[in-house]
């Protein structure tokens, strides 16, 4: 019943209760948006977009070696 | 957010550009940018006959990709170095090379198996080596521009493409102004040339795009990459740059781009002295002809004279 944010990121995940902006959400997972892309229900977004509880986030990383 | 060019919702922000995008437009806009730095660093014709080095990764989908997009005679060379380290790496690397030339018919992707070839993976190679005791890095670079040279030479190439994107380029320049790399400098660039020698013209196509842009282009192409990294890759000190360069960014957007344009720029107007009065003479390598500093075998024939002398 209790809906919930839902974030993966790699192998981690989080859940968050409450509405919050994309850039909010990267500052409270400790990520810089330069390197990252967020998903939001399969759709890319950009920083200023609202996630609702229910929503399935994924966060993909940018950032390759070599 | 709203994109810039037809007002709805943009899925992109780069705050380098100042440049807000929805997803058509973001990949109206790459291919073009594309096709710009393409004519702008004068990188290849229409007429000419392009060899992609593909790794599985997103840059380098993305570039062949795009290439093919804007209608170029693009074909794609994997080079698969037997790296597995417990993710399977080379095999699923490899699976996203074959999957992506499987959906496009037109061209050609050409694989080069080393341990098939050369009797040994990449991991193997460094391990004998004194070259790659630490880390196979060195040993696998030597061996993929070897290869990536032979192969363009023997199959008529006018030009090797490789994915390299602006983070890749920039964490290279701020490690080689770190420690005034002048030779590495002055050859640092959007294309290498032809060598007399026989190597082929080398480009980046996709050097003024960041890295975000071009996972942006991948993933809203609905392009398969692989995801992880090489395994070896971990530590390793272009990922170390590349954090630090982050933070710059973030707090200058735009720090980045201008860091490589300007140096471009600077190398232009003369920063170095030309190249000819410092390099050495090339030699041809006794063994496969590629250009080498020394008289005798190369680098690349060195490794593997080592085995044969070994009697493996
Ligand atoms: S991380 Fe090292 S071993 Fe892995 S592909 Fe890159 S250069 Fe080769
Ligand atoms: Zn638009
Ligand atoms: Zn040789």
């Amino acid at each position: 019943m209790d809906k919930v944010i839902r974030v993966r990121f790699r192998d981690r995940t989080w859940t968050f209760d409450r509405k919050m902006t994309v850039k909010r959400l990267l500052e409270e997972v400790g990520l810089l948006p330069e390197n990252v892309l967020v998903l939001r229900n399969g759709t890319m977004v950009t920083e200023d977009q609202h996630l609702y509880p229910g929503d399935e986030v994924k966060i993909v990383a940018v950032i390759s070696g070599g | 957010m709203k994109c810039r060019t037809c007002g709805r919702p943009a899925v992109i922000n780069m705050r380098q550009h100042k440049l807000a995008l929805c997803a058509d437009h973001y990949l109206d806009w790459f291919v073009r940018q594309t096709e710009r730095t393409i004519r702008k660093y004068r990188m290849f014709t229409p007429e000419e006959r392009i060899l992609v080095a593909v790794s599985g990764g997103k840059d380098s989908l993305a570039l062949w990709d795009v290439l093919l997009r804007l209608g170029y005679h693009a074909d794609g060379l994997y080079i698969d170095l037997g790296i597995d380290a417990g993710l399977d790496y080379s095999h699923q690397s490899r699976s996203k090379a074959e999957a992506f030339a499987a959906a496009h018919p037109e061209t050609r992707l050409i694989i080069v198996d080393i341990p098939a070839t050369y009797g040994e993976s990449i991991p193997q190679v460094a391990a004998r080596t004194l070259r790659g005791r630490q880390r196979p890095c060195s040993v696998c670079g030597l061996v993929k521009r070897h290869e990536m040279n032979r192969v363009a030479l023997e199959e008529g190439y006018d030009v090797l493409a490789t994915g390299h994107n602006l983070d890749d380029e920039v964490a290279v320049l701020f490690g080689n102004t770190m420690q005034w790399k002048v030779g590495y400098l002055r050859r640092q660039g959007p294309v290498l040339p032809a060598d007399a020698q026989g190597l082929a013209r080398k480009v980046k196509p996709l050097c003024r795009f960041y890295e975000r842009e071009t996972a942006a282009y991948a993933l809203l192409r609905g392009i398969d990459y692989i995801y992880d990294e090489c395994p070896f890759s971990k530590g390793a000190t272009s990922l170390r740059y590349k954090a630090l360069l982050a933070q710059m960014e973030h707090r200058s957007p735009g720090a980045k781009l201008h860091f490589y344009i300007h140096f471009l720029k600077a190398r232009e107007e003369g920063l170095f002295c030309p190249e000819e009065q410092t390099r050495p003479p090339m030699h041809p390598c006794e063994r496969c002809g590629q250009p080498t500093t020394a008289p005798g075998l190369c680098a690349f024939c060195r490794l593997w004279v080592r085995k044969e002398e070994a009697g493996g």
